[in-house]
């Protein structure tokens, strides 16, 4: 059953469920935060409008820096402005940064120790018609293996716009990956969220599914389903990637017995391989992946590819009744 | 502050101690790189003892002028120069490299105080110092950036993302200088990636430019002055430079840019230095 605490919308699977994009839960976000903390700043190259920066442009031009489209230019100079007490706040495509500027946030973020936030839009392949040169697939991968760094993937717009706010006030570097495209809100301003701590949106006891990103509600969908087959899947929404909950992972893997893991990203390095790390050295159990099996995406429309690389529900199916015959 | 004939050549003796720490340090640390470092001591040797409004013993005091090393490999000539100013025991110095050590093979700001930046991959301090002049300038602080850049690392495309950024924004705050020493590891710059014109590059990009000798204290010292005065671009001080200066047999190689001298090698250097080349003679023999 629905975890009552998670607090999520009446109408979880009607047909005319609200669907924004979680970059406009960032952009809103990142004023609700600039409003808080004067020392925010954010740079952005070249994207304002479609990383909804314009909205903290127009509130705050003194703290707006227009970067040109040179992230590693902007990634460093973001680690300069935070050793001067500000919190950048840098904006591009995830495939651009942390893509191209990966090494200037290693070494002048990371190893720096400059807190200084990265915003990855457009990131997954249901960034759709652009192709795979601007689908990122591995910016999990890329950033979850730096030290001092926290990873955020959030599910809708709603947990978005608190992912930005909470980031703003840990002291250190954060990943915050967004979509391009509109998709469900299924949280509610109620819905806790704490960064570091993975939410329970659905009790089960035969199998969990854990996943993050947009993907989650294909989740839900997927254990809605799999209820009338007498197959009882808890849904766990794994927000943070790095630090991993591991306390409610573990009780998890212990009281179901078998994973699957969801994410719109390469399965080698992302979110389920992290899963897997810890579960491999705390608690071995079955596990199926779901994610893009080392591939490139392609143009075609979200629903298209999200079907060609099986991400969506009656893949996630498949994958739980493939994961019980493991158990 | 111009300087008078006794200061300058204070300020020559000094640079000579630091070329001296850099050879034993190198040989003491069995790695590192030579040309650059015993290149720009003159440089340093004038920022750190003249040109900056700092304070050694309270290297995070917030009004204190930022000196941001770009081309991190040069480190030895910073840590020998802060050693000199007071940041650190000089005997620290040997440390330079070892396990554990404050003196990382690159500079890395969360070990040692007084350095501003992590730098070392290339073209990374220079944004960094880029960032530091953007938000001093929007805090309204009095303080400048002194960016130190290898010739070389003018290769990174980064550099000129940042060089175009300080440009626009009109950084008056920000002055870099260019050790240009016209090598780099594969050879002479201009065979590897021609630079030049180098001064025109800037200028185009909307910089002051200012050359000058950079082995004349008083050159650099006045040249820093100038580029203080200039309050409505961004400057580069492009200093002319003997990779290896003042060790004969390593002056202008640039096979010196990213070896150390043998310890035979490392006695005749030490030898040349404190003889500055047989010009005086040296109370160690």
């Amino acid at each position: 059953m629905f975890n009552p605490k998670a607090k999520l919308v009446k109408k979880l699977f009607s047909k005319d469920i609200k669907k924004i994009p979680t970059r406009h839960g960032y952009g809103e976000g990142v004023v609700l935060a600039g409003e808080k903390n004067k020392n925010i700043v954010v740079l952005c190259c070249d994207l304002t409008e479609s990383t909804r920066n314009h909205l903290f442009k127009q509130k705050f031009p003194d703290r707006f820096i227009e970067a040109g489209i040179a992230e590693q230019n902007m990634a460093a100079m973001a680690a300069g402005m935070a050793l001067c007490t500000k919190v950048p706040f840098i904006a591009s495509y995830a495939m651009f940064s942390p893509g191209r500027a990966w090494e200037q946030i290693r070494t002048t973020i990371c190893y720096n120790e400059t807190n200084v936030k990265i915003v990855g839009a457009h990131a997954g392949v249901s960034v759709g018609p652009d192709g795979a040169t601007h689908q990122a697939i591995e910016d999990i991968a890329l950033t979850r293996v730096l030290p001092k760094m926290t990873v955020v993937v959030p599910c809708d717009y709603e947990e978005a716009k608190k992912a930005t706010i909470e980031i703003a006030k840990i002291v250190g570097a954060c990943y915050i990956r967004l979509g391009r495209e509109a998709t469900p809100v299924f949280t509610t301003p109620k819905t806790p969220f704490k960064i570091g701590r993975a939410e329970i949106l659905r009790e089960g006891k035969d199998v969990t599914i854990v996943a993050c990103g947009s993907l989650v509600y294909e989740a839900l969908k997927a254990a809605k389903e799999l209820e009338k087959e007498k197959i009882d899947v808890r849904v766990i929404n794994n927000h943070t990637i790095k630090p991993l909950d591991k306390s409610t992972l573990l009780q998890a893997a212990k009281q179901t017995g078998a994973f699957i893991t969801v994410e719109e990203h390469q399965k080698n390095g992302g979110m389920g391989s992290s899963v897997c790390e810890f579960l491999a050295e705390n608690y071995p159990i079955p596990v199926e992946r779901i994610g893009v099996d080392d591939m490139f995406g392609e143009s075609g429309t979200p629903e298209e590819l999200l079907d060609k690389f099986g991400l969506t529900a009656p893949y996630i199916i498949k994958a739980v009744k493939k994961v019980l015959k493991r158990k | 502050m111009h300087l008078s004939d006794v200061e300058a050549k204070k300020l020559d003796i000094k640079a000579n101690q630091i070329r001296k720490d850099i050879i034993k340090m190198l040989v003491k640390a069995g790695s590192g790189h030579s040309a650059g470092p015993l290149g720009m001591a003159d440089v340093f040797t004038a920022l750190y003892f003249n040109v900056l409004n700092h304070r050694p013993k309270q290297p995070t005091w917030p009004e204190r002028d930022r000196l941001v090393l770009s081309n991190g490999h040069i480190c030895p000539v910073q840590y020998a120069a802060m050693a000199h100013a007071g940041y650190f025991p000089i005997k620290e110095l040997s440390t330079l490299r070892k396990f554990k050590t404050r003196l990382q093979g690159h500079p890395h700001r969360a070990a040692l105080p007084g350095i501003e930046v992590t730098s070392g991959p290339l073209g990374e301090g220079i944004s960094q110092a880029c960032g530091i002049a953007y938000a001093a300038r929007m805090d309204k602080k009095k303080y400048n950036i002194y960016c130190m850049m290898g010739d070389g690392e003018l290769d990174e495309g980064i550099v000129w993302e940042a060089f175009m950024f300080a440009g626009k924004q009109a950084l008056a705050n920000l002055t870099v200088i260019i050790d240009r020493n016209n090598i780099q590891i594969d050879g002479n710059t201009e065979d590897v990636m021609p630079l030049e014109p180098l001064r025109e590059k800037f200028e185009a990009f909307g910089w002051y430019v200012i050359d000058i000798d950079g082995h004349n204290i008083t050159e650099i010292i006045d040249a820093c002055a100038e580029a203080k005065a200039v309050v409505e671009k961004p400057v580069a001080i492009i200093a002319h430079t003997i990779p290896g200066k003042g060790v004969d047999f390593m002056e202008y190689d640039f096979t010196w840019h990213g070896r150390i001298p043998k310890s035979d090698e490392a006695k005749i250097a030490l030898n040349e230095l404190r003889t500055l080349g047989g010009k005086i003679k040296s109370e160690h023999e």
